[in-house]
């Protein structure tokens, strides 16, 4: 028996799946990116319409509840998320770095006229 | 021998002029001596003063930090085919005197990186500064295995080698830590020669904020783990 809640977010799954597969088929996002997101919702959908599973993994890793294991999990997925998104902030940010350093260097000043030799 | 003087300026104009005008035009054993000012998106009049007086600038379109600058610098310097590249302040913190010491040091003692150490000589120093610096460079030697008495001078010598070798990726203040890094990857020479600090309520305000020592940890710590 399915309960309304369990509907719900089964059915927000589907949406967040059918998001990532539209955007890997307008090639936003590589087949690897969007493997993992799949693999991320379809673990979710089990989760979602069988509750017990978590309490059987828990109980497998030692952990208390089936719902501290989800926790656990989503903090440690959080948390590398974010972390990838500082690296790809970093990165970003080096990319305008050189290009605002190639603009500079085609641009400068033109030369002045006080330049000695010895 | 050709050297390049590479002035890194954000927002300097009230001390720009009086510092580019102070430096050498002629140095005993080099050809040719260029400034070049880095003007990284400076919001005021920084690249007029530059301009008044006649040295030759690049600038950058929006500002994107210390490091950035000073490899703009470095990379002008490579473009010109340069033998020593030489990075001072624009704040007034250095003293124009002191560069023909490092270039010396750079050349008698066969260097391929002098920093000039305002910590080698007993001189007046904030304690607030001299403790940041000193966290600074035990973070140095911690992170990288480089001992150095000043890792954030902002007074340096590169050889030709070095302009060549050394490519770092900071761009804020975390790139002084990263030029003694690269400079040891690539087996290059370390020298340190004293220099004098100058410290006045001007270039304290400008100089590094104790507050920086955190995100600068972060983004070490993050490259490490990537």
């Amino acid at each position: 028996m399915i309960t309304s809640i369990q509907l719900v977010l089964a059915l927000f799954i589907i949406f967040a799946i059918s998001r990532a597969y539209l955007r890997f088929r307008e090639k936003v996002i590589t087949s690897a990116v969007f493997m993992l997101w799949s693999v991320v919702w379809l673990t979710a959908l089990i989760v979602v319409l069988s509750p017990p599973t978590t309490s059987k993994m828990a109980n497998f890793l030692g952990i208390g509840r089936g719902v501290d294991f989800v926790l656990y999990v989503s903090l440690a997925i959080l948390f590398y998320l974010v972390f990838r998104l500082y690296v790809m902030i970093e990165d970003l940010r080096h990319e305008i770095t050189y290009l605002v350093r190639q603009i500079a260097l085609q641009n400068p000043s033109k030369k002045p006229k006080r330049r000695r030799r010895t | 021998m050709k050297a390049q003087i590479i002035v890194p300026a954000f927002n300097e104009s009230q001390i720009i002029f009086k510092v580019l005008t102070s430096l050498p035009k002629k140095l005993k054993g080099i050809s040719d001596i260029e400034t070049i000012l880095v003007n990284d998106g400076s919001q005021d009049d920084t690249l007029e003063q530059a301009e008044k007086a006649k040295v030759q600038t690049v600038s950058h379109v929006i500002n994107r930090g210390l490091g950035a600058a000073i490899k703009t610098g470095i990379e002008w310097a490579k473009s010109k085919n340069t033998d020593i590249a030489i990075t001072f302040d624009s704040d007034g913190q250095h003293d124009s005197a002191d560069i023909p010491k490092i270039i010396k040091a750079l050349i008698t003692q066969k260097a391929d990186l002098v920093i000039g150490s305002r910590f080698l000589k007993k001189q007046k120093i904030p304690l607030d500064k001299l403790l940041i610096n000193k966290f600074a460079n035990l973070a140095t030697f911690l992170m990288f295995g480089v001992k150095s008495s000043d890792s954030q001078s902002g007074m340096r010598a590169f050889s030709k080698e070095a302009i060549k070798l050394i490519d770092f990726k900071g761009e804020r203040m975390d790139f002084s830590s990263e030029i003694l890094y690269e400079a040891k990857r690539n087996n290059l020479r370390i020298v340190e020669v004293p220099i004098k600090a100058i410290y006045t309520p001007y270039s304290r305000g400008k100089g590094q904020k104790h507050l920086n020592a955190i995100p600068i940890l972060i983004r070490f710590l993050v490259r490490f783990l990537r």
